[in-house]
C-alpha cells in the first residue's frame, strides 16, 4: 500500500512545486520587476482593448434578445430626465403673475395665489430628478460589462452570453483575484518593511532619494494589484515641493493612482489596525502629516501644521482631497476652503475613471473598506485618466472660498465632470437652513418691494 | 440602485399605471428607478424622511407641504402607484388629448386637477376651504421671518377680500378657480420630460 502511494505523492508534490515556481517567476518577471523600474510591457492595454470588444458584443446580444421578446429595454440616461429651465425665482413668479393679471404691471399686487405654482413645480421637479442625491450612488452604464452588479436587463441573456458570463466569473475570481491579492500583500508588506528600514538611516539626501524610490515602487506594485491602467496627461505640471496638490475624490484608490507617479506627503487621521501600521512606518521614511483623532477638529492646528510643511521647501507637496468625501465621479462638489487659505501654490489634478471596466466609486454607506477592495480586485480593471493642471495661486482680492471655486471649476472642466456648488457632506448630513432662508428672503422682497414702491408713488 | 429597477416592476403594473396616469413606458421605468433610489429602507415605500433627504426639496419653503401631498390622510408611507399618481398632476397636457373624446374619468393632469393640487397646498386641514388662518400659515412658510405679522395679515385680508364672493371669509375651490382663470396653469404646473 505504502509503495503504491509514495511515488504518486512524490509526483504530486513535484508538480505542485513546479507550478508554484512557475507562477512566482511569471509574477516576478512580468509584474514586480517592471514595477520596480517603472516600465510596462503593455499587457494591460491589450487586455483592455480585448475586453471592450467583448462588452460591445455582449450589449448587442442583449439588445437583440430584448427585441426578439418584444420587450422594452431599461436604458439608463446619464443626462437629466426632465427639462429644467434655469430661471430665477423673481423671473418666474413675475411671468406667472403676468399671464394671470388683467391689471397693468405698475400696480401689480404684492401677493398672488398663483405664486405657489413656482414652489410647487420646483419641488416636484426636485422629487423627479435632483442634482445631488444621484452623485452618491454608482453611475449607471450604457453597455453591459459582464458584471452582474451593473446589469439591469437580466432576463434577456442568451445561452452564449451566459456561458461568457460564467467564463468571466471564473477568470475574475479564480485567476485575477488571487493574483491581485498576492500582489497587494507583496506591495504592502514591502512598503512597511522597506520604509521602516529606511527610517533607520540618517536624515539627508540619501534617505530622501531612497524613500522616494521605495514609495514609488510599492505604489506601482499596488497599481498592478488592481490592474489599474492609468493615462497621465500634461506631466510637465506635476506638483513641486512646497505646493499643495488638490484632486477630486472618488475612492481611496485615488491616493495609489497619484502616488505611483510622484511623491507626495499625505494628510490624514491616524487609524488603528493595518492602516495605522502602514501610516506609522511610512512616516519614518519621509514626513507625512498624520493627525490624532482629537487634533482633527482643531482647524487652527491643522492649518498651522499644513503651512509649516509647505514653507519648508525640502518637503514633498501635500496631497489633499478638498471635497472631504467620496463622490461618484460624475461631478465635483464643494471644496472645503481650509487648504486654500494657507497661501501656497495649488496644483489641481483631475481624475476621471472609465466606468466600463469596473466602478471605482466607494459607496461607504453600502460597503466597508474590505468588501470595497475585494470588489475592486474582482472587477475587470480600473481604467482612469489623470490630468495635471497648471498651478494656480490666490489672486488679489480673492478670498479662500472664491479661490476654491475657481480651482474646482478648472478641475471639473478638464475632467468632463459637472461642477456643483453643493456640499459633499450632504451624503450624510441634512442641508443647512440658511439656504431655505435665502429663498424666503428672495420671495419676501417680491412682496414687500412693491409696497415700498407704492408708498413712494 | 439601478440594478433592481425593471426587474421588480411587472409589465401588468406598468400597464395599469400607464392607463391611470398617462405616462409612457420608459417614463414609468425611469421614475421607478428614481423611486427605488430614494427608498433607502428598501421596503417598496417612501416615508417623509426619504423625501426630506433631497437637498433641493429641503430648501424649498413649501417643501413640507409638497411632501404632504404625496401622503393620503393619516398615512406615513407611499407606494409606487401613489407616487406616480401624485406626479401625474404635473404631466404636460398634450394637444392630441385635448381633441380626443373626453375619457370617462378626468385625467390626473387636467387643468382642474392641477389647480386642485395647488389648492390643497393651501388647505392645511383638508376641509376644502382656505381659511384666513391657513392662508397666513402658508404665507409665513413662504416668507420666513422677513415680513411682520401685521403686514402679512393685511396681505392675507386683501387676498381673501378679492377672492371671496359668497362672504364666508374663506376661499372655496370654485372661488380659487375663478381668481386664477386667466393664469396659464397648463404651462406653469407642468414638467416636461426629455424622452
Amino acid at each position: 500500500m505504502e509503495l503504491f502511494f509514495n511515488p504518486f505523492d512524490n509526483l504530486l508534490c513535484i508538480l505542485l512545486g513546479i507550478s508554484f515556481t512557475v507562477w512566482f517567476t511569471l509574477l516576478l518577471v512580468f509584474i514586480i520587476v517592471p514595477a520596480i523600474f517603472g516600465v510596462s510591457f503593455g499587457i494591460r492595454r491589450l487586455y483592455m482593448k480585448t475586453l471592450l470588444k467583448i462588452f460591445e458584443w455582449a450589449t448587442l446580444r442583449i439588445e437583440r434578445g430584448a427585441k426578439e421578446k418584444n420587450h422594452h429595454l431599461y436604458k439608463p440616461y446619464s443626462n437629466a430626465i426632465i427639462a429644467r429651465e434655469p430661471t430665477s425665482l423673481e423671473e418666474e413668479i413675475k411671468e406667472i403673475r403676468r399671464s394671470g393679471s388683467n391689471k397693468d404691471l405698475d400696480s401689480a399686487s404684492e401677493f398672488e395665489m398663483s405664486d405657489i405654482f413656482y414652489f410647487a413645480r420646483r419641488g416636484v421637479e426636485s422629487i423627479m430628478d435632483d442634482e445631488v442625491t444621484k452623485r452618491f450612488s454608482a453611475e449607471e452604464l450604457e453597455s453591459w460589462n459582464l458584471l452582474t452588479r451593473s446589469n439591469n436587463n437580466f432576463h434577456y441573456i442568451s445561452l452564449r452570453l451566459t456561458v461568457l458570463w460564467w467564463l468571466g466569473l471564473l477568470i475574475r475570481y479564480g485567476i485575477l483575484l488571487p493574483l491581485r491579492v498576492t500582489l497587494a500583500f507583496t506591495g504592502v508588506s514591502l512598503l512597511v518593511f522597506l520604509t521602516s528600514l529606511i527610517g533607520l538611516l540618517q536624515n539627508g539626501r540619501m534617505k530622501n532619494v531612497l524613500s522616494e524610490k521605495v514609495h514609488l515602487m510599492c505604489y506601482r506594485i499596488c497599481v498592478r494589484a488592481l490592474t489599474a491602467i492609468i493615462t497621465y496627461h500634461d506631466s510637465e505640471n506635476k506638483p513641486k515641493n512646497g505646493g499643495i496638490c488638490v484632486a477630486n475624490h472618488t475612492s481611496p484608490i485615488d491616493v495609489i493612482i497619484l502616488a505611483s507617479d510622484g511623491c507626495y506627503a499625505m494628510v490624514g487621521q491616524i487609524h488603528g489596525g493595518l492602516m495605522g501600521v502602514i501610516q506609522r512606518s511610512m512616516v519614518k521614511a519621509c514626513p507625512h502629516i498624520w493627525f490624532e483623532r482629537s487634533e482633527v477638529k482643531d482647524r487652527h492646528l491643522v492649518a498651522k501644521r499644513l503651512s509649516n510643511h509647505v514653507q519648508d521647501k525640502s518637503k514633498l507637496p501635500i496631497l489633499i482631497f478638498p471635497e472631504g468625501t467620496c463622490i461618484n465621479n460624475t461631478s465635483v462638489m464643494m471644496f472645503k476652503k481650509g487648504s486654500f487659505d494657507i497661501g501656497a501654490t495649488v496644483y489641481p489634478v483631475a481624475i476621471k475613471y472609465d466606468p466600463r471596466f469596473g466602478d471605482a466609486f466607494w459607496n461607504s454607506s453600502k460597503f466597508g473598506m474590505v468588501s470595497y477592495l475585494l470588489r475592486m480586485m474582482s472587477s475587470w480593471a480600473i481604467v482612469c485618466s489623470v490630468w495635471y493642471l497648471p498651478p494656480m495661486s490666490r489672486e488679489e482680492g480673492e478670498d479662500a472660498v472664491q479661490f476654491a471655486n475657481r480651482v474646482k471649476s478648472a478641475i471639473a472642466r478638464k475632467g468632463g465632470l459637472v461642477d456643483l456648488l453643493w456640499d459633499g457632506g450632504l451624503k450624510r448630513d441634512k442641508v443647512k437652513d440658511t439656504f431655505k432662508e435665502e429663498q424666503q428672503k428672495l420671495y419676501s422682497k417680491m412682496l414687500v418691494g412693491t409696497q415700498e414702491d407704492r408708498s413712494r408713488s | 440602485m439601478g440594478s433592481r429597477a425593471s426587474t421588480l416592476l411587472r409589465e401588468e403594473e406598468i400597464e395599469e399605471i400607464k392607463k391611470e396616469t398617462g405616462f409612457s413606458h420608459s417614463q414609468i421605468t425611469r421614475l421607478y428607478s428614481r423611486f427605488t433610489s430614494l427608498d433607502k429602507g428598501e421596503n417598496g415605500t417612501l416615508s417623509r424622511e426619504d423625501f426630506q433627504r433631497i437637498p433641493e426639496l429641503a430648501i424649498n419653503p413649501l417643501g413640507d407641504r409638497i411632501i404632504n401631498a404625496f401622503f393620503p390622510e393619516g398615512e406615513d408611507q407611499v407606494n409606487f402607484k401613489g407616487f406616480m399618481r401624485t406626479l401625474a398632476h404635473f404631466r404636460p397636457i398634450e394637444d392630441n388629448e385635448k381633441n380626443k373624446n373626453p375619457p370617462a374619468t378626468e385625467p390626473l393632469n387636467s387643468r382642474t386637477n392641477k389647480l386642485l393640487f395647488a389648492f390643497r397646498l393651501y388647505d392645511l386641514d383638508r376641509d376644502d376651504k382656505i381659511s384666513r388662518d391657513e392662508l397666513l400659515q402658508v404665507l409665513r412658510m413662504m416668507v420666513g421671518v422677513n415680513i411682520s405679522d401685521d403686514q402679512l395679515g393685511s396681505i392675507a385680508d386683501r387676498t381673501i377680500q378679492e377672492a371671496d364672493t359668497n362672504g364666508d371669509t374663506c376661499i372655496s375651490f370654485q372661488e380659487f378657480m375663478k381668481v386664477l382663470e386667466k393664469v396659464d396653469v397648463e404651462q406653469k404646473m407642468s414638467i416636461r420630460f426629455l424622452h
